[in-house]
């Protein structure tokens, strides 16, 4: 007999997005219009892949790739990443992408006239330590405009790739800042039902990590899925 | 069960810009020396209106062979304007699962993309495997049409391919893990 890792528990309902968003005009080609399988969690599902610092080593200072500090006002992200038992996620990747100061991606398909930054290409990646925690340094990234609807635009926000312990863990996320004006008319902000949950998707503000004469900090934890009690068991 | 203290952050599309994190040799998964039976596994993915979604990351993992210094078991790739995907990685062999239950070889799939705010996780299974026929996941598939959107079928020496539908006819199997 073998025992398998944990399986994970269910996600809480109306804490994730439902693919069907009508109001985020991407989704109405892109979601499937059958109901998800439901599959009994094998070893497929409760291990994952480990990206370790030897083959992706850490980017946490997206500020200076060139020597030369990018256009931006400077902040200090950091935070943990634990389990929905509060448990923490040691050593584990945490890959960040985002826009530049002026709202404009380091990419060929984004066209906003806006200006690129030389000194800025938009990729971080750090790991959390022994106890959960990351740390990283970037610009805060610009708001963006979209083709979803009339006048629409991004929040200010920096993307995420978490990787947890077991392929269900994966998590893909965006980070909003606190009081940003556009967060009320987003559609993928706000495709969350659960206010709660969406409102843990944003920041806040962390004087704690606020470096005196050189960066405001912000304060932003993962959660990832809780594993269930007792083991599987394979005869 | 106790309920959980906290609850898993919510979900959101990678969104069109996600090429900053791609690194294409991770489409490679023999790009640290494996050996064994290598494949290749290309695929296309196709929306609700036919049209290819060349903007998608996809996501491989397998838990066979298992990780090892010289193999991830784990790649990413983009689609490219066709749609298409490409791997190269090792052929898995059976998996166990549950109880007595043998799985068939396979590859767990997640496809992230733009207007897609949860990624979607599905299974690629080899068309011809015997295991098929007793797969524990396979068999809560009674219609064999939506069955056959899961097997990859082979196109040429080493290599197989699986067509991957968002939406509408012959939409692939998808699955809540
Ligand atoms: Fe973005």
């Amino acid at each position: 007999m073998t025992v398998d890792a944990a399986g994970f528990r269910p996600l809480q309902p109306r804490t994730q997005p439902p693919n069907d968003s009508p109001e985020y005009g991407s989704t109405r080609l892109r979601h499937p219009a059958r109901p998800a399988l439901r599959i009994p969690q094998s070893v497929t599902e409760t291990t994952g892949p480990v990206l370790s610092p030897k083959h992706f080593p850490p980017m946490p200072d997206l500020t200076m790739l060139t020597g030369q500090a990018a256009m931006g006002e400077r902040i200090i992200v950091r935070g943990r990443v634990v389990d929905e038992d509060n448990r923490p996620v040691p050593s584990t990747i945490i890959e960040i992408w985002q826009a530049n100061a002026a709202g404009r991606y380091d990419h060929p398909g984004d066209t906003h006239d806006a200006p690129l930054d030389p000194n800025f290409h938009g990729e971080g990646r750090v790991f959390s330590d022994e106890d959960g925690w990351y740390q990283f340094t970037t610009i805060k990234p610009g708001a963006y405009p979209w083709g979803n609807h009339h006048n629409a635009w991004r929040p200010n926000h920096i993307h995420y790739s978490l990787f947890g312990t077991g392929f269900a863990q994966r998590l893909i996320t965006q980070m909003y800042f606190p009081g940003d004006p556009l967060l009320p008319l987003d559609p993928i902000f706000l495709a969350t039902p659960d206010a709660a949950a969406r409102n843990r998707l944003i920041a806040s503000f962390d004087i704690e990590a606020t470096q005196p004469a050189w960066a405001l900090g912000y304060r932003f934890d993962f959660v990832l899925r809780g594993r269930n009690a007792t083991p599987m068991e394979n005869t | 069960m106790a309920a959980p203290r906290l609850t898993a952050t919510a979900s959101q599309t990678i969104g069109p810009f996600w090429h900053l994190i791609e690194h294409a040799e991770m489409a490679d998964l023999l790009r640290f020396g494996a050996t064994g039976e290598a494949i290749t596994v290309t695929g296309t993915i196709t929306d609700g209106a036919g049209q290819p979604v060349a903007d998608a990351a996809v996501e491989i993992w397998q838990s066979s062979p298992p990780v090892s210094d010289s193999f991830p078991a784990y790649g990413r790739a983009r689609t490219d304007t066709a749609g298409r995907f490409e791997f190269r990685t090792l052929k898995p062999g059976p998996v166990p699962g549950l109880g007595n239950a043998q799985q068939a070889p396979h590859l767990a799939v997640t496809i992230m993309a733009r207007g897609i705010l949860r990624g979607l996780t599905t299974r690629l299974y080899f068309q011809g495997e015997p295991l098929n026929d007793t797969d524990p996941v396979l068999s809560l598939i009674d219609d064999p049409a939506q069955r056959a959107t899961l097997l990859a079928r082979p196109a040429g020496p080493g290599a197989w391919t699986l067509d991957i539908r968002l939406q509408g006819e012959n939409e692939t199997v998808f699955m809540d893990i």
